[in-house]
């Protein structure tokens, strides 16, 4: 029951009920379908990236209660960071739910509460899909964006 | 093999089968795996629509072959060739006897189900299909029984049509008969619903699919474990089902197929066994089953499926399905006084399948906790997206009943399930 504890924590119950960013963005530069195909969940991301920096962005979507809260949580995280901070903390959320770390917990902020995904590693996936997600809006539709 | 008759024998399973029920704990002990503790917690394995465990008769089994008689089939002239030779086609006369079917020669080894109904479609249906015919299946099938029917329309100029079910998750017969038409070559139908537990009337199916000159291929993936299958009464064309589902090992299962149909089948793979002549230019080719198994076969999972099949019916087909009949009933009634937990799949006849989606908690969630309970059940769309389609719903939470799940194990997950209340609130 402690590992569950450890998974489910408040935080995530929370923006699992209630996520934030939740919905469509008027005048996305980036977006991205993220998809799981083993069990479903869904995920439509939107960005508006200008000058290099994440200025807003929402999510749509179905999922269990890692991928919504996760996904909840990384648009918090995401307003406000250039697109190499953002590349950085992927990498650094990934080692976090894969059980290697995560470096600083403090530069994690809040995502830090996905630390006990990684004790469930078939749920690694669920911790991780809006972050594929990110990056594939990032990358994919990244190019023509830049050229407005 | 057989199971002593004698009602004079004092053993306790005599006595247990002589009151017609399941002794469910004798069964148990039959199966090495239950005794396993999951998270510190006793195992509650209630996940048997996806793969069930194995008695030890049938470990025995498979690990006999391995000890003394490992070789391959149907090739050497010495002695351990011949021994599993004889075990191997044993086995075919073993599950012949068990579908009742006319002629040994009718049962086609394959990996499981899905290798079963591809074969069938790319045999039959390649050789029977063309534009303007139609291949009819239904809204609740597996996805093996929608993908091989789809790929060998698209080869052929074939379209498939599928009957929509109603919201208990039945066949809407009345549609069913509208979409049977002379167009209609082939109708592929599961026994019963892997995610619903739906048990289909084949035998009135088939009946109508004949009326109209249309073949039947039953998806018995999930209908062998449950009832005792009779192919001939059942009027069934062919009857595809796995190993693992009734208790025997993972990559093997077959297919029932009537012999005229077989006999003017062309091969589907090459290879060594399914020929009888092969020159540069051609070859001939064996006549069934042997035509379709090509290649050294899964030998000892042929012997592991015979023991398996010889195991259920020492336990009696009949008290299987009670037993089942019994804990679904108990079940159903466990999970309807759960707050918020609404049942998918509720038709009048139904196997021991309880799918259900719980407000506010996620299947996968739901999967999570129960798992740190012990309790082992599937959480997804289990292969069945449009079924989830049907009910709006994106997965669902599953728990599927085997011949050693015990009422205990469904105080467990009425238990599992008020812990995930308690999380979620």
């Amino acid at each position: 029951m402690s590992d569950l504890r450890e998974l489910y924590q408040s935080v995530i119950l929370d923006h699992n009920k209630h996520p934030r960013n939740f919905g469509a963005l008027d005048g996305a530069t980036h977006k991205a379908d993220g998809h799981n195909p083993l069990c479903g969940d869904k995920i439509n991301l939107q960005l508006i990236v200008e000058d290099g920096v994440v200025t807003d962005v929402a999510f749509e979507g179905e999922g269990c209660a890692i991928s919504t809260a996760s996904a909840s949580v990384m648009t918090e995280t995401l307003k406000g960071r250039t697109l190499r901070d953002v590349e950085a903390l992927f990498g650094r959320f990934h080692d976090l739910v894969t059980g290697k770390g995560g470096g600083d917990l403090d530069e994690l902020g809040k995502l830090a509460v996905f630390a006990g995904v990684s004790e469930f590693p078939i749920r690694v996936k669920c911790a991780t899909l809006s972050w594929h997600t990110l990056r594939a809006a990032l990358e994919g539709a990244g190019a023509p964006a830049t050229t407005e | 093999m057989a199971v002593p008759k004698q009602k004079s024998q004092p053993a306790s399973r005599q006595e247990a089968q002589a009151a017609d029920v399941l002794d469910a704990s004798h069964v148990r002990a039959d199966f090495p795996i239950l005794d396993r503790d999951i998270h510190g917690k006793k195992l509650v394995y209630l996940d048997n629509a996806a793969s069930t465990q194995k008695p030890r008769a049938v470990i025995d089994a498979v690990k006999h072959y391995y000890e003394r008689y490992n070789s391959n089939v149907h090739r050497g002239v010495h002695h351990l060739s011949q021994e599993a030779t004889f075990a191997y086609e044993g086995a075919r006369k073993r599950v012949q006897a068990l579908l009742n079917a006319e002629d040994d020669s009718e049962i086609i080894f394959t990996r499981g189900t899905t290798e079963a109904i591809n074969l069938v479609a790319q045999t039959y249906g390649r050789a029977n299909l063309g534009p303007g015919d139609e291949v009819l299946i239904s809204v609740m099938e597996h996805h093996s029984n929608i993908v091989p029917w789809q790929l060998v329309c698209e080869q052929t100029g074939a379209t498939l049509k599928a009957v929509p079910i109603d919201e208990h998750g039945a066949l809407v017969m009345d549609e069913l008969e509208r979409l049977l038409t002379e167009k209609t070559k082939i109708v592929a139908l599961g026994h019963i619903s892997n995610s619903l537990g739906t048990i289909n009337p084949i035998q009135k199916i088939a009946a109508m699919a004949h009326a109209v000159s249309a073949v039947l291929v039953v998806d018995g993936a999930q209908g062998l474990p449950h009832a005792r299958v009779d192919v001939r009464e059942l009027d069934a064309d062919f009857y595809a089902f796995s190993g693992h589902k009734v208790y025997g090992p993972t990559g093997i299962g077959g297919l029932y197929g009537r012999r005229e149909l077989l006999d003017a089948m062309p091969p589907w793979q090459g290879g060594g066994d399914m020929i009888l002549t092969v020159a540069i230019d051609r070859s001939t080719y064996n006549d069934p089953p042997f035509r379709f198994e090509a290649g050294t076969p899964n030998i000892a999972g042929a012997i592991g499926l015979a023991a398996a099949l010889d195991y259920v019916d020492s336990l009696g087909y009949e008290r299987v399905a009670a037993h089942e009949a019994e804990l679904l009933a108990y079940g159903t009634a466990a999970l309807e006084q759960i707050e918020d937990l609404r049942l998918i799949g509720t038709a009048p006849e139904k196997a021991g399948v309880l799918s259900f989606v719980m407000d506010g908690a996620h299947p996968h969630d739901v999967g999570t906790i129960l798992d740190q309970e012990g309790i082992a059940i599937r959480t997804g769309h289990h292969c069945a997206q449009p079924v989830m389609e049907h009910f709006c719903v994106p997965a669902t939470a599953r728990a599927s009943i085997g011949i050693y799940n015990t009422r205990e194990d469904i105080d467990a997950l009425v238990r599992g399930l008020r812990k995930v209340r308690e999380v979620f609130g």
